[in-house]
């Protein structure tokens, strides 16, 4: 599509570009292509269209419980997350800390140690400590890893902006709370949204930590974990899967917009 | 009004940081430390309790709290573990360069060819990530499997007559399987380190007659570097944990150490070794990544 463009002219990295593409694609592809096929197994030559499996989907009640499990679990420590993570950003980006590279470091931690170590990590305080396992410990396991993320996302965000406005709303005789509501919270908005995005993600995503630290209640993950063992209940896990993959596309052109929207707010507030 | 209460920061610098801060840093310091506190109960204390128990012993289903060694003698006796934690890191190292190398050149497309709407380019090479992982890795189940779609597909076109074994429940299918899985992961930092650098560089370096291949080779390639080390690192720590595709496309000759890891917590039911099988994953895993970079470091001082 691209190469056909005649503004682009033929070039080594942008064919590679294409096939590489291609090779990201493809894989993925076959879960929406074998979830309207008319057929238990997933194998070629495809049989008739079909949407039964998108029913069957509709009508499964474990799944609709782990969904609003994960969702319920999503939210909480999207939230949270980005809570911490933006008040540790902030304190990092305006104030003068000892030490700050190493407490940096610190929160950056849960970014590179392999999930599992952290998953058994958890799992031994919480037995040590007669924590019932639930939704909530796999929340907190969640937040771990996520408040890294949100501490980069925002702090990308606030490094940027002009210290001067804060002080300015001050001199002005608002209150520091005020400040943080008219002037702060309006300037970090579209990284506020961003971080809220991408933990409700991995948390939506995760399946490690949750395998550890989960009791009766799954989420969404350990759903299509148990039923991957199953040949027949796959096609309907392909429809799922294939609802999945929907949805984030539409929530990755609304973060887009969203990014859009704050960068012109951001020149528009600069000019 | 700030300029009476607040130290000057020379003053603040010469004497201890912690005790004589100003109002700044101490609005500073209560804003990180909820942050800080949740880390330590959620993530230090944890660690803690993992290397703790490690020490300790378990019988059927009685925890001795101790210390004896003996989990880390029981992880240098038998042969397995040191197979499987070797063989965990050769994989995740060859993913980590597989992932880097196939995704250079089209970081190398957006940052250098593409001058509009590069952000288009990099949601459209992001996007098949955002499906369920556990769907990513088992595409490659459906793909590769002896119903699957290479075996049916080439069985309907006549290629073959029976199903090919080799595909699947290996280590290629695991690597395979992981270089797909992570490749979002390479492309980002790389292309982030492209995006930085001076054009003006590569315009000089033109300008003094290189051609475009040493231009690349002396002025490019290294300066992206540390986006190159980057995705490797993002690649390579969290893939030698994985445990969901070794399980999906391993099969025995597959397995890694996080597969062990669960086996010790789950049916073997032997915590204190699982905590150390951990431990010493953990630590190898740092030992190598700090090797690494140590490399890389000697590398980029003699190289200036």
């Amino acid at each position: 599509m691209k190469i056909k463009n005649k503004k682009v002219p033929f070039s080594f990295t942008g064919s590679y570009t294409v096939i590489y593409l291609v090779f990201l694609y493809v894989p993925v592809l076959f879960l929406p292509l074998f979830s309207f096929n008319d057929a238990i197994y997933i194998a070629f030559p495809l049989k008739e269209f079909t949407l039964k499996w998108y029913e069957e989907m509709a009508s499964n009640t474990a799944l609709l419980n782990s969904l609003q499990n994960s969702i319920k679990v999503g939210v909480v420590v999207s939230i949270i997350s980005t809570i911490l993570g933006t008040m540790a950003a902030k304190a990092f980006t305006s104030y003068k800390i000892p030490y700050d590279r190493t407490l940096k470091s610190f929160i950056a931690i849960p970014l590179v140690i392999p999930l599992i170590i952290l998953g058994v990590a958890l799992l031994v305080v919480f037995s040590q400590a007669n924590i019932q396992l639930s939704l909530i410990t796999i929340g907190i396991g969640h937040i771990v890893i996520c408040v890294p993320f949100s501490m980069l996302v925002m702090m990308s965000r606030l490094e940027g902006f002009d210290k001067g406005l804060e002080e300015a709303a001050q001199d002005l005789g608002e209150t520091p709370w005020m400040t943080f509501w008219r002037v702060t919270f309006p300037l970090a908005f579209p990284g506020i949204v961003a971080s809220l995005l991408l933990c409700f993600t991995i948390s939506f995503d995760e399946f490690l930590l949750a395998f550890f630290l989960s009791s009766e209640e799954s989420t969404l993950p350990l759903f299509i974990w148990t039923q991957l063992r199953f040949p027949t209940k796959l096609p309907s896990v392909l429809a799922l899967g294939s609802c999945i993959l929907l949805i984030s596309i539409f929530v990755v052109i609304f973060a887009e917009w969203i990014r859009r929207i704050g960068l012109q707010s951001s020149e528009s507030g600069n000019s | 009004m700030a300029v009476d209460t607040a130290p000057s920061p020379a003053r603040a610098t010469t004497k201890n940081p912690v005790f004589s801060m100003s109002n700044d840093t101490k609005r500073g310091l209560k804003l990180v430390s909820p942050t800080l506190i949740f880390l330590f109960l959620a993530l230090g204390i944890p660690i803690f309790a993992l290397v703790t128990m490690s020490f300790w012993t378990q019988v059927g289903m009685n925890l001795t709290p101790g210390f004896t060694l003996d989990n880390y003698g029981v992880f240098f006796e038998k042969r397995i573990f040191r197979l499987v934690l070797l063989r965990s890191i050769e994989n995740s190292a060859l993913v980590a360069l597989i992932t880097v190398v196939l995704a250079y050149p089209a970081a190398y497309f957006v940052a250098f060819k593409v001058k509009r709407r590069k952000i288009l380019w990099l949601i459209l090479i992001t996007l098949p990530f955002w499906t369920s992982y556990l769907l990513r890795i088992f595409a490659w189940k459906i793909i590769l499997g002896y119903n699957g779609v290479i075996n049916s597909g080439l069985i309907s076109i006549g290629v073959i007559d029976e199903p090919l074994t080799f595909l699947l429940n290996n280590r290629q299918a695991v690597i395979i399987t992981l270089a797909h899985a992570w490749a979002a992961f390479a492309i980002l930092p790389i292309y982030v380190s492209l995006e930085k650098i001076d054009r003006s560089l590569l315009e000089a370096s033109a300008d003094l007659g290189e051609n475009p291949l040493w231009s690349f080779l002396r002025v490019t390639l290294p300066l992206s570097m540390p986006g190159v080390i980057a995705a490797f690192l993002l690649v390579f720590i969290p893939t030698v944990g994985d445990y969901v595709t070794p399980n999906l496309v391993g099969g025995n000759n597959g397995v890694m150490i996080g597969n062990l890891v669960q086996t010790q917590f789950g049916r073997a039911n032997n915590w204190p070794l699982g905590a150390a099988v951990s431990i010493i994953s953990m630590t190898t895993v740092t030992v190598v990544v700090c090797v690494f970079l140590l490399l890389t470091y000697q590398l980029k001082k003699r190289l200036a």
